[in-house]
């Protein structure tokens, strides 16, 4: 167990600082969040100043056009990034984690050359089409139908939770091909093109009031054969081949922001008056203890991730952690606000003498909230890691004659 | 950065658990249950000799030379075992009291109250010590163990932790300043969490193990995720905290990563609360058994207990971290 820098990280890691030292200061203002247009400006234009600077893709292959850093490097890249306050990964989340990898293990060489390349440079923004209303923790009981039509497939069905929708030029499209019962052997994977005839984007309001993401209704939509990556009813494995492909660092830009929004809660307390509440201070003093060992864990499946190549039960076990820990420090930055936490705007003290950071606080905990449901519920995370990682029986299920002692390798102590 | 364990570190965690499981089975360490004394000195010498208290002595003092990180990983298999007697004190004090390394003492240690303070002074394994040392801020002193009017406690919560109390605690031979204090604490604090982490994961092994095999309702309870779920936040607990328990001793052999002081008492807090959360569980899972003196979930509950009052409690060292924020 070494935690020091190589000779080689250390280079990496200070090169980059350079860089973003010498790049940030021109970045535009940030664009107002509902500002759909403007945020996919901002954030492709970001995008494009990592191509050129060569930081397009560092967690990408080499083959696939990326730089094929290391896991280790991929973890200081984003730590970098976010204790340099650079813009987030924004609307080209799903391109650059979700569907360009997927292209790069499943696509064909023509599908590799005509999509990889705007993925990186921000030229194109991709949307995901998975979830549905009626298929959500249980994904695998999708109904939007794809009907074959010569060289076309004919979809017709309503996806749910597609972020940045209104500005993706591509989505990456689960449909039903095999019988309605079929399950995971019936699905195939799509690239659809956005601005197809039949495709309908009705934006849906969160409880923070932002319009992160929308549904998305399909009529009739004709989409090429030659957009199928993978085979026919071979979508499923085409999907889970890419879990894999994030290697334990999905959080860590999240995780660095909640340290330094443990200390601004902190700076909070001191200037309320509530640091002199014991209570309040074993809070704090519990979370960074347990934000602190979220960031050993991060490093602990980055390491397995470079030596593996993937980071193995760690990303589970991290998310259902973290996800909690960050909800637990919403709330307490929360009740410190006092009711000046009541409403998303920062409020000027009886002192007069500065601004209490309500509104990024509130906002914070608000969106904290969905931490526990998106990308797999910790109800489901905790099925994950009952029957996957310590081999418990699975639940009985209706699609299934008997249930089948759940299989995965003995949880053991090392 | 590599923060994977090495080959050579796992094979020494690998080799403790071979002997713990060869040398002190369940069975044998639950035959000392309510005695006297709990140190069987042939097996503490065995101990020695693999390492446990020497372990990380300098090579020319006699000791294995190796870092708090390898020291971390034994101790763990140890808590695993639910060995019981003085093991963090005795290593802390491996070249400081004779016979400490080589297993022939036997070394406690105790906190000195706060000057003022009422709280009664109880003594973990007194029969069994050669030495004992006290500890406050200023610094470590030696008493002689034969020499304290000590009073037996009837009914010790762990059974394998027999307990005394004095109402004297004369000041000792001094051994080390207020420097080899503050190291102790921290080491300790450290070696103590790896005890809990080896619990915690010792009580879900146990647990899961049980949730496949007892069945109700027609089939195994681990398959209602009810039960399940337990067990995942068992796993979680576990795995979070090992982490933090190996970054602190990370931290303690490469300072320059960061503070130890601070990775120390957070690796502490969390692993004092897997060892409680999981040996309840444990408990919780086993239903009406688990509430029996037979299954043994309640023995690691109660020494989780135990070493959550050593080397600093949740809330000594919540305010330590809340003094670094």
């Amino acid at each position: 167990m070494d935690l020091r820098e190589t000779e080689a990280e250390r280079a990496f890691r200070q090169s980059l600082r350079g860089w973003l030292a010498g790049t940030l200061p021109g970045l535009p203002g940030k664009p107002s969040p509902d500002d759909w247009p403007g945020r996919r400006t901002y954030d492709t234009h970001w995008q494009r100043l990592l191509f050129d600077a060569g930081y397009a893709g560092v967690d990408w292959p080499v083959e696939g056009g990326g730089r094929g850093s290391s896991p280790i490097e991929q973890l200081i890249f984003k730590e970098e990034l976010e204790r340099a306050h650079a813009p987030y990964v924004g609307v080209n989340f799903v391109g650059l984690l979700h569907a360009g990898p997927t292209v790069i293990a499943e696509g064909t060489p023509e599908q590799r050359q005509r999509y990889l390349p705007p993925i990186l440079r921000g030229d194109e923004v991709w949307c995901q089409g998975f979830s549905e209303p009626d298929a959500g923790s249980d994904l695998a009981a999708m109904r939007t139908r794809a009907v074959r039509d010569g060289d076309e497939y004919v979809v017709t069905g309503s996806k749910i939770w597609t972020s940045h929708a209104e500005v993706a030029d591509y989505c990456e499209l689960l449909v039903r091909t095999g019988a309605d019962d079929s399950r995971h052997r019936g699905i195939t994977w799509l690239i659809l093109p956005m601005d197809a005839p039949g495709v309908e984007i009705r934006p849906l309001t969160t409880i923070a009031g932002s319009t992160e993401f929308a549904e998305l209704f399909l009529d009739g939509v004709r989409i090429p054969v030659a957009n199928r990556v993978g085979d026919e009813n071979d979508g499923w494995r085409v999907t889970m081949v890419t879990l894999s492909f994030e290697r334990g660092t999905a959080f860590v830009g999240d995780l660095l922001e909640a340290i330094e929004l443990l200390g601004e809660t902190v700076t909070v307390a001191r200037r309320t008056g509530a640091w002199d509440d014991p209570g309040v201070r074993r809070q704090a003093g519990h979370l960074r203890a347990e934000l602190d060992a979220l960031w050993a864990l991060t490093k602990r499946n980055v390491s397995q991730a470079a030596r593996t190549g993937v980071p193995g039960i760690g990303g589970t076990v991290f998310k259902l952690a973290y996800t909690e820990t960050r909800q637990r420090l919403g709330e307490f930055s929360l009740s410190l606000l006092g009711r000046a936490g009541l409403a998303a705007d920062d409020v000027v003290g009886l002192d007069g003498l500065g601004v209490l950071p309500a509104a990024t606080m509130v906002e914070d905990w608000l969106r904290g909230i969905s931490l526990t449901i998106a990308a797999g519920t910790s109800q489901i995370q905790r099925n994950i890691v009952g029957e996957r990682i310590l081999g418990l029986p699975k639940e009985p299920s209706p699609h299934k004659a008997a249930a089948p002692a759940g299989k995965g390798e003995p949880w053991t102590s090392s | 950065m590599d923060f994977e364990l090495t080959e050579l570190q796992a094979d020494l965690a690998e080799g403790v658990r071979r002997l713990c499981q060869g040398r002190f089975p369940l069975e044998s360490v639950r035959a000392l249950e309510s005695e006297e004394r709990v140190v069987d000195r042939a097996a503490w010498r065995e101990l020695a000799e693999a390492g446990v208290f020497g372990l990380c002595l300098a090579e020319e003092a006699g000791g294995a030379g190796l870092g708090l990180a390898e020291a971390a990983l034994v101790f763990e298999e140890l808590g695993r075992a639910l060995l019981p007697g003085p093991l963090v004190a005795t290593h802390l004090a491996a070249g400081l009291v004779d016979g400490a390394d080589d297993g022939s003492a036997v070394v406690g240690l105790v906190e000195r109250p706060r000057a003022g303070s009422v709280a009664p002074v109880v003594i973990e394994d007194l029969a069994d010590l050669d030495a004992l040392l006290v500890v406050d801020d200023g610094g470590v002193a030696s008493v002689e163990p034969a020499s304290l009017e000590a009073t037996r406690l009837d009914r010790p919560m762990d059974p394998l932790t027999p307990l005394w109390t004095v109402v004297d605690l004369p000041a000792g031979t001094p051994v080390g300043g207020p420097e080899l204090a503050a190291w102790w604490r921290r080491d300790g604090a450290v070696l103590t969490a790896a005890l809990q982490v080896g619990s915690a994961a010792w009580t879900t092994e146990l647990a899961v193990a049980y949730a496949k095999e007892r069945h109700q309702f027609g089939r195994p309870i681990g398959g209602f995720q009810a039960v399940k779920h337990l067990c995942a936040d068992m796993v979680v607990r576990v795995e979070v905290a090992r982490a933090a328990v190996h970054a602190a001793a990370v931290t303690v052999d490469q300072p320059e990563v960061g503070d130890s002081l601070v990775a120390a008492a957070g690796a502490k807090l969390l692993a004092d609360e897997a060892a409680l959360a999981n040996g309840r569980s444990c408990i919780q899972v086993h239903g009406g058994m688990g509430f029996t003196w037979e299954v043994p979930a309640h023995l690691a509950y109660k020494r989780a207990r135990v070493l959550a009052t050593q080397f600093g409690t949740d809330g000594e060292l919540a305010e330590s971290l809340a003094a670094s924020l």
